[in-house]
């Protein structure tokens, strides 16, 4: 367990936040670079009033989620079990573990061309960029972590007479949660930084899109808005999968 | 072969001529033993003489390459250590063993005495680790021996435990038996664990494994490690393992 931080070190984050503000505002001031390129902290501020007004980034910030939480979600849906199969059966292993680790290598935003052929533009190739993103990670750690079990517990099991089902949803996914949890987050950030990539070119709105608008009318000032959100939103995933590992049942694969 | 019921199945545990081999290595050959109701086995040999696999033979985990292993009634094995589910509480724990309990008021009974019985009543909604080594050995023995089990087999359950929690745990262990009466075969090389213990020492040789020895100790339990008969039967195994010549030993042999 870490100590708990006293008053001074929970303000230093702030301060850094601070201290980074007042470096570019001094840039801008010395205008190191010409404003059209490096827009000030106050033009960015009146960025995000406008954005604000429009509601136009609140919508991007709503597309882009909708298409992460949604690949996402297939890939876990997918990947999971397909992962417990794998992980469980040698034979299987054996036949499809080096393929998911040749799409585990191959970079997402390779697809992209594809995505756009088969897909169009919007909703449907941002989803599948994702999925292709997400999918190969989640099964690899799920194998990873069956494959890790002790057999001990399968032991206990059967001396306890679970059976079928039971050894599943009682022992095997308890046994595995700790370390699928901690993939999931991984891989839940490598989700929202491809979603951006996506938008960038097979878009018509979310925030990448947005990015890519600024830049083609040479809005730095909401680019940066952009940026900000992204960086934001990503954290904030994270927080909220952080919370799944605070379950009780979850805590021994964190605490020895 | 001839069955011989009236004898053979009427004890709880019983190996009758059983074969044993992985691949080219024969671990036993020809091995008969039986084991009375409420007697308490201790197994001890050299390492690698076949112990495990002896438990193994007898839970069922493993089926002999020839002759037959009769065993009648709940058995329950508890392993050397982590064999506790991490992601359950103590109380769940404990409760698997009571699995086929169907009134819940009787379960929630007997898992009470069950932990009152193992002194951890304040523990009970602790996760394992958050306990000490010993706390998860006494509560592994009150899974194990929860909701009537007739025959306990024990695989070096206090090994992984320092010497005075050894200690502590096996008059802990000897006191529970003496309140819940069970047929226990316990596999060991803490020679002084089985003549505290058991009423009965059975001394394997090496590969493949006889029985090279078998030593009745007749004094009731709970016994204390250093009462004469203790000692002494821990100087006889000693000696017919090779690993004590002094002439008091030889002088103690003579006399018997």
């Amino acid at each position: 367990m870490a100590k708990t931080p006293d008053r001074w070190s929970r303000l230093l984050p702030l301060m850094v936040l601070l201290v980074a503000l007042a470096i570019w505002a001094a840039l801008s001031l010395l205008r190191v670079f010409p404003e059209s390129v490096f827009p000030s902290p106050l033009s960015v501020l009146k960025g995000f009033g406008e954005e604000f007004r429009s509601g136009r980034l609140f919508n991007d910030l709503i597309a882009s989620l909708f298409r992460v939480a949604s690949g996402f979600a297939l890939a876990v849906a997918l990947g999971l079990p397909l992962g417990l199969w794998l992980g469980h059966g040698a034979r299987a292993r054996r036949a499809l573990l080096p393929a998911v680790n040749f799409f585990r290598n191959l970079s997402p935003l390779a697809w992209i061309p594809f995505a756009i052929l088969w897909f169009g533009i919007g909703d449907l190739p941002a989803i599948f960029l994702i999925f292709m993103a997400s999918f190969f990670p989640i099964v690899l750690a799920t194998v990873a972590a069956v494959a890790s079990i002790p057999l001990v517990y399968f032991r206990v099991a059967q001396d306890y007479g679970f059976r079928g089902a039971e050894l599943l949803t009682q022992v095997t996914l308890p046994a595995i949660a700790p370390q699928v949890i901690t993939a999931l987050r991984v891989t839940a950030g490598l989700a929202w930084v491809v979603v951006v990539a996506a938008e960038m070119i097979a878009g018509r709105d979310g925030l990448g899109f947005a990015i890519w608008d600024a830049r083609n009318g040479l809005r730095m000032d909401l680019l940066v808005c952009g940026m900000i959100v992204i960086g934001l939103i990503g954290v904030l995933i994270d927080r909220l999968l952080v919370q799944l590992m605070r379950l009780p049942s979850v805590r021994w694969g964190y605490e020895r | 072969m001839k069955d011989n019921p009236l004898t053979l199945e009427d004890k709880p545990l019983s190996l009758e001529d059983v074969g044993c081999a992985f691949g080219a290595v024969s671990v036993f050959d020809h091995l008969s033993m039986s084991i009375e109701d409420g007697e308490f086995v201790a197994v001890v040999g050299p390492s690698g003489c076949g112990k495990t696999t002896l438990l193994n033979l007898l839970s069922g985990f493993i089926k002999p390459t020839s002759g037959r292993v009769l065993s009648r009634g709940r058995v329950r094995m508890v392993y050397q250590q982590d064999g506790l589910f991490p992601w359950q509480t103590l109380a769940q724990n404990i409760s698997l063993g009571l699995r086929h309990v169907k009134d819940e008021a009787e379960r929630a009974r007997q898992l009470g005495e069950m932990l009152s019985l193992i002194n951890l009543e304040k523990f009970a909604d602790h996760y394992p680790h958050q306990l000490s080594g010993g706390m998860r050995q006494r509560a592994e023995l009150a899974r194990a021996l929860a909701g009537d089990t007739d025959i306990l087999l024990l695989d070096e359950p206090f090994s992984a435990l320092d010497y005075l929690t050894r200690l502590r745990l096996r008059r802990e262990f000897a006191r529970m038996l003496y309140e819940l009466p069970r047929t226990v075969v316990l596999v060991t090389h803490d020679i002084e664990e089985a003549a505290q213990l058991a009423d009965r020492v059975v001394v394997l040789s090496d590969r493949p494994a006889t029985i090279r020895r078998e030593l009745k100790l007749d004094l009731p339990r709970p016994r204390d490690p250093t009462h004469t008969v203790v000692v002494d039967a821990v100087h006889r195994i000693l000696t017919e393992l090779g690993l004590e010549q002094d002439n008091k030993v030889m002088s103690l042999e003579s006399r018997v």
